[in-house]
């Protein structure tokens, strides 16, 4: 991915390898009180196994909406999708993505690994391969140790890394991330989003990440997919040109803050701020 | 230690007022029989004097604390517990069927819990009727009910543990209905993703969501059944337990073994609360609930 971004404007981008994800004419419209609100239009995207795309845009633009399809929790109205060649409910059914959430989600009333052992319990994963998978994933994020813990007895930041870890744990090749770091304070974030490069270039997943913050989304991904709202649409995609290796201080180099400035004015000519 | 002692001081400031205006009600209601008694027996008394005939009347309007006290120390404790005069033996007896009833009634209410919220037509049928229940006034059913088994030779514990029944299962279905439905949407989406069964969920999330709503309703439950124990023995003429003391008391205008039969049942409900919320509060700290 060292495609310059000057040129990569359009809408439609090629990735490399096989498409994770294919959306073709993608909306979809709910039914309100106040009248259907079309909360995705017309969407063309792409995704290749092993990208990092993130999805930035204000409230409302559909970057959640977006994924909710992907992952069957919503029901697009036209246009089609594919996840792994499939349906998005025989993908579900095929258990071919992690989910992580806004907030952790992690069932109050387990420890920290019977939290990540939920998803195996229910694909009726063997004990034995159970606690190996549990060790396993609590080391991808740095939670060994921890797991003899309730929910409650963690910082906000271990929480979403538990979290991040029952995604992870049955083996997923694609993880979808909806603002998993937006309820968290600014150094936590940060040492989460190294983290999530580090796990990432491990692990060779294919992550969907929602976010609201242009420093994060360009920290992190291949790729960044501006979206704007009313109706929600892709407004620019943009191909990042930073190499794979990113230590934190990136964020100041010029080419770092080329790329933000460029979801910045993609964000500015998608939605008036006066409204 | 610290909240014990914050709440031992109110608590006991409110028990010394109502000790208090309990004195002052008990001389007020019995001055007048004993005013009546003094003009016949041609006694004439100090003030001081007067009020203690008020508060030592064998058969008062209304007893001193300190007579319902003694009455109650003397049948709890002083008494062989197989003796008829035993308070402990009256407790016993409706306890057993307070439990059996209590046992059924949340038995009940969880099957009805379940059953409204995984069929939304039982939702809509059955959920107007089981208000439609706790309208009708336990005292007007209770001996039809007593009266209909015993006519097809049930008798004994059974009809007065459902008259608890009756009364129990309404907090537990409202409850446990709640409670079924308490987990978060997020929650039910991450069990979607994982395209997790209904079973599933329901065992791995919904039943573990809905437990401190249990034990709460379980709360309500356990002392709406000791009330319908009670008013079950009160218009079949019960021979035991303590809705049959406080009919026998009114019977022979016993007013302190009356109201030592009412602190009898107090007592009783007060510990069975207290035993459900300790269940209760053992429970959610094994579940790993955040101490409070």
């Amino acid at each position: 991915m060292t495609l310059s971004g000057e040129t990569e404007t359009q809408a439609i981008s090629q990735p490399a390898g096989p498409a994770v994800v294919e959306a073709t004419k993608l909306g979809l419209t709910f039914e309100t009180g106040d009248g259907p609100v079309r909360a995705l239009s017309d969407v063309d995207l792409s995704i290749g196994k092993g990208e990092f795309v993130s999805f930035i845009g204000p409230s409302g633009c559909g970057k959640t909406t977006f994924l909710r399809v992907i992952a069957d929790l919503e029901q697009p109205s036209e246009g089609t999708i594919t996840v792994n060649g499939m349906s998005p409910r025989e993908a579900r059914e095929a258990r071919a993505y992690g989910y992580v959430f806004q907030a952790a989600a992690l069932f109050p009333w387990r420890t920290i690994d019977r939290n990540v052992a939920l998803p195996l319990e229910i694909m009726g994963v063997s004990k034995a391969e159970q606690a190996e998978r549990i060790k396993r994933t609590m080391d991808l994020v740095n939670l060994t140790g921890f797991g003899n813990k309730y929910p409650w007895q963690l910082s906000g930041g271990m929480q979403q890394r538990a979290s991040i870890a029952r995604a992870l744990a049955f083996d997923a090749d694609l993880l979808l991330m909806d603002e998993p770091f937006g309820a968290l304070d600014e150094i936590v974030r940060d040492h989460l989003n190294e983290q999530l490069l580090e796990l990432w270039a491990r692990t060779t997943k294919t992550i969907c990440f929602v976010t609201h913050s242009i420093p994060e989304a360009v920290y992190l991904s291949t790729r960044i997919v501006v979206m704007s709202p009313r109706p929600g649409r892709v407004t620019d995609v943009i191909e990042s040109t930073l190499p794979k290796e990113r230590p934190l201080d990136i964020r100041e180099t010029p080419e770092f803050l080329a790329i933000a400035a460029r979801v910045r004015d993609g964000l500015r000519a998608g939605h008036s701020y006066d409204e | 230690m610290e909240r014990a002692r914050d709440k031992f001081l109110p608590v006991t400031i409110i028990l010394a007022a109502l000790v208090v205006v309990w004195y002052v009600g008990a001389v007020m209601l019995n001055a007048p029989f004993q005013r009546d008694l003094d003009r016949r027996g041609d006694v004439t008394r100090s003030t001081m004097d007067f009020v203690g005939a008020t508060l030592s009347q064998p058969k008062p309007t209304l007893p001193a604390p300190h007579q319902v006290a003694r009455n109650f120390f003397e049948n709890t404790f002083l008494r062989k517990v197989s003796s008829n005069r035993s308070l402990v033996y009256h407790a016993w007896i409706t306890l057993s069927s307070t439990l059996l009833g209590f046992a059924f009634g949340t038995a009940l209410g969880i099957a009805i819990a379940v059953g409204i919220v995984h069929f939304i037509s039982l939702d809509r049928s059955l959920m107007p009727w089981i208000i439609a229940s706790q309208t009708i006034p336990i005292l007007a059913i209770a001996p039809m009910v007593i009266v209909v088994f015993a006519a097809i030779g049930v008798t004994g514990i059974i009809p007065k543990a459902l008259i608890s029944t009756y009364l129990s299962f309404f907090p537990v279905v409202v409850g446990m209905v709640k409670g079924l439905r308490s987990p978060e949407l997020t929650h039910l989406d991450l069990m979607h993703t994982y395209n997790a069964s209904s079973a599933q969920t329901f065992w791995k999330l919904r039943v573990p969501a809905s437990v401190p709503f249990l034990f709460a309703s379980m709360k309500v439950g356990v002392a709406a059944s000791l009330v319908g124990a009670i008013v079950a023995e009160l218009p079949t003429g019960a021979v035991a337990g303590i809705g049959a003391k406080l009919l026998s008391g009114s019977y022979y205008s016993q007013s302190i073994d009356m109201w030592a039969a009412l602190v009898a049942g107090s007592v009783v409900a007060v510990i069975l609360v207290t035993l459900v919320g300790l269940a209760g509060r053992i429970t959610e700290k094994m579940m790993g609930a955040r101490p409070a």
